[in-house]
C-alpha cells in the first residue's frame, strides 16, 4: 500500500514537472511531437528508476556510514553522468533501432534536474530500497505523462489561430501553466 | 578534520576510478562496429533531414547507401554532385539524378474558382478547412488556398501567388516532396522536370458540377481521350494522362474547351 502510495504521490500529486517545475527544459523542447516526447518520457523513466537503485545503494551503503552525507550532490551526479554514459553504449549494442529512435534525447537526459531531484529526495525522506524503485518509476510515469498530454495539447494547438504575440513559446508557456493549475485538482487526493 | 579530509577524498575518489573503470570496460566490451563509410557518407549529404530520399533522415540513408540498399543517385536534394561524391566513395559508377519538381495541378484561383454563399471563418490552414467545412470554395477537389505547402517548404521555395494558388520558384526547390504529403487534397504532384504536359484538375465532379463550380475545371468531355489514342485515359470524370504511351503531338489542346489539359509553360506565362 505504501509503494502503490509513493507511486501515485510522484507520478500525479507531486508531479515531477508540474508541481516540482523539475525537468523544464525537455518538458519546454521536446514536447513538439507526439512520438518523440514519448521516446523521451520512456528513456527518462529508464534511467529515473536506474538511477533510483544505484543511488539508493551508493548514499546507504557508502556515504550515510562514513558520515559523507555533504558529498550526496556531487557523487549523484557522477552517478547519474555515468550510468547515462553505459545506458546509451549498452543501448547502441543490444538495440540499434531503439537506440536510434531516442537519439539526442539520451545524452539529454545527463543534465535533466528530474533525475538528480529524485536522488535527493530519496536520500532526504528515507526511502528503503524498493520504495526508491517505486518512487522512481512513479516520477517517470508523472514525466511521461505530461511530456505525452503536453505533446497533444501542441500538436492541436499547430492549427489554432494564436494571436500573434503568443504564438511559439509564450502560448507553450501559458498552457504549461494551465497544465499544472489542472494537476493541483489532484492535490486533496493522497 | 584530517582522517574526515582524506576519507572524504578517497570515497570521491574510489567512486570516480569505480565508474571510470567501469565505463572503460563497457567501452571496450560493447563497441559497435560501425561502417566507416556511413560517416563519410554521411558529411558529403546536404544534412537537410528533408526525408526526400525516402528514408528517415540523411544518417539513415547514408546507412543504407553505405550497405548498397539504397541506390548512390537516391538523394534528389544533392542533386548530381553528391551522387557523385557518394558514388566516388562506395567506388561504383554513378547513374544519372533525374530532377523532380512538383507541380500543383490545380489552377482554379480567386478568379476562376465560385465561392460559397457563406465565408470561411476558422484556422487558416488547408488541414484544417479540410476538416472543417472545406474552405472557401464550392469545389471539392481544388486548392483552398492555405497555404499548408508554403509552410512545409524548409527551403522556401513554395509561394501563394496573388491568385490564391501556390507557386514553385524552381531554382529554391530540391524536390523533397514535403508539398505533397502537406496537401490534404493531393493536388501536388513530383513529376520529372522535363515533363511537360499536365491535366490542371483533380476534380471527380460530373460535368455540370465542374462547369459550375469552376471555369477552369477538368469536365470530363473526354475528347482529349478520344482524340489521343490511348494517352490520355478517363477516370470517373477526369482525364489522365499515361505518361508512358504520352505521345504530345496527339493531345489535342486546343478542343480542350476550359484547357484543363496543357503544357505547363503556358500556365506560368
Amino acid at each position: 500500500m505504501d509503494l502503490l502510495l509513493i507511486f501515485l504521490s510522484a507520478a500525479i500529486v507531486n508531479n515531477f514537472v508540474l508541481s516540482y517545475f523539475l525537468g523544464i527544459c525537455p518538458f519546454i523542447g521536446v514536447s513538439n511531437k507526439l512520438t518523440s516526447a514519448f521516446s523521451m518520457g520512456v528513456a527518462t523513466t529508464f534511467v529515473l528508476v536506474l538511477t533510483a537503485v544505484v543511488t539508493w545503494m551508493i548514499n546507504n551503503l557508502i556515504l550515510l556510514p562514513a558520515g559523507l552525507d555533504y558529498l550526496q550532490y556531487v557523487s549523484f551526479i557522477l552517478v547519474i553522468a555515468s550510468l547515462v554514459q553505459f545506458v546509451e553504449m549498452f543501448i547502441k549494442k543490444t538495440s540499434q533501432p531503439l537506440y536510434r529512435a531516442l537519439g539526442i534525447y539520451l545524452p539529454l537526459i545527463t543534465t535533466n534536474c528530474a533525475i538528480l531531484g529524485l536522488a535527493l529526495f530519496m536520500a532526504l525522506r528515507d526511502y528503503s530500497m524498493m520504495e526508491s524503485i517505486f518512487f522512481g518509476l512513479g516520477a517517470g510515469t508523472g514525466f511521461t505523462l505530461a511530456l505525452v498530454i503536453m505533446a497533444g495539447i501542441r500538436e492541436e494547438l499547430e492549427l489554432a489561430d494564436i494571436p500573434k504575440p503568443f504564438r511559439g513559446v509564450p502560448i507553450t508557456l501559458i498552457t504549461a501553466g494551465l497544465l499544472a493549475m489542472a494537476f493541483m485538482g489532484f492535490s486533496g487526493l493522497i | 578534520m584530517d582522517t574526515q579530509f582524506l576519507i572524504a577524498l578517497a570515497t570521491m575518489g574510489g567512486l570516480g576510478f569505480i565508474f571510470a573503470g567501469a565505463l572503460a570496460i563497457a567501452d571496450k566490451k560493447l563497441r559497435v562496429e560501425e561502417n566507416p563509410l556511413i560517416g563519410d557518407i554521411n558529411d558529403v549529404l546536404p544534412g537537410a533531414n528533408c526525408g526526400g530520399c525516402g528514408y528517415a533522415g540523411c544518417y539513415d540513408f547514408a546507412c543504407h547507401a553505405a550497405d548498397k540498399t539504397a541506390p548512390s543517385n537516391g538523394c534528389p536534394v544533392g542533386g548530381t554532385e553528391t551522387a557523385l561524391s557518394i558514388a566516388r566513395l562506395l567506388g561504383e559508377e554513378a547513374g544519372e539524378v533525374v530532377r523532380f519538381l512538383p507541380r500543383v495541378l490545380c489552377r482554379g484561383g480567386n478568379v476562376e474558382a465560385v465561392k460559397k454563399y457563406s465565408t470561411y471563418h476558422g484556422p487558416l490552414t488547408c488541414s484544417a478547412m479540410d476538416l472543417l467545412s472545406g474552405g472557401d470554395k464550392l469545389c471539392f477537389y481544388g486548392c483552398l488556398s492555405g497555404g499548408d505547402c508554403v509552410t512545409s517548404c524548409p527551403f522556401g521555395a513554395m509561394v501563394m501567388g496573388e491568385n490564391g494558388l501556390p507557386e514553385v520558384i524552381e531554382s529554391l526547390c530540391t524536390g523533397c516532396g514535403k508539398c505533397v504529403k502537406a496537401c490534404p487534397r493531393y493536388i501536388i504532384e513530383m513529376h520529372p522536370a522535363n515533363r511537360k504536359v499536365f491535366v490542371f484538375c483533380k476534380s471527380h465532379d460530373d460535368p455540370k458540377t465542374s462547369k459550375s463550380v469552376c471555369s477552369v475545371s477538368c469536365m470530363g468531355c473526354s475528347i482529349c481521350a478520344r482524340k489521343s489514342d490511348g494517352s490520355v485515359v478517363m477516370d470517373n470524370n477526369l482525364a489522365i494522362i499515361d505518361y508512358d504511351t504520352l505521345d504530345i503531338e496527339k493531345i489535342p489542346f486546343e478542343k480542350c474547351t476550359t484547357k484543363a489539359i496543357r503544357m505547363i509553360e503556358l500556365v506560368e506565362k
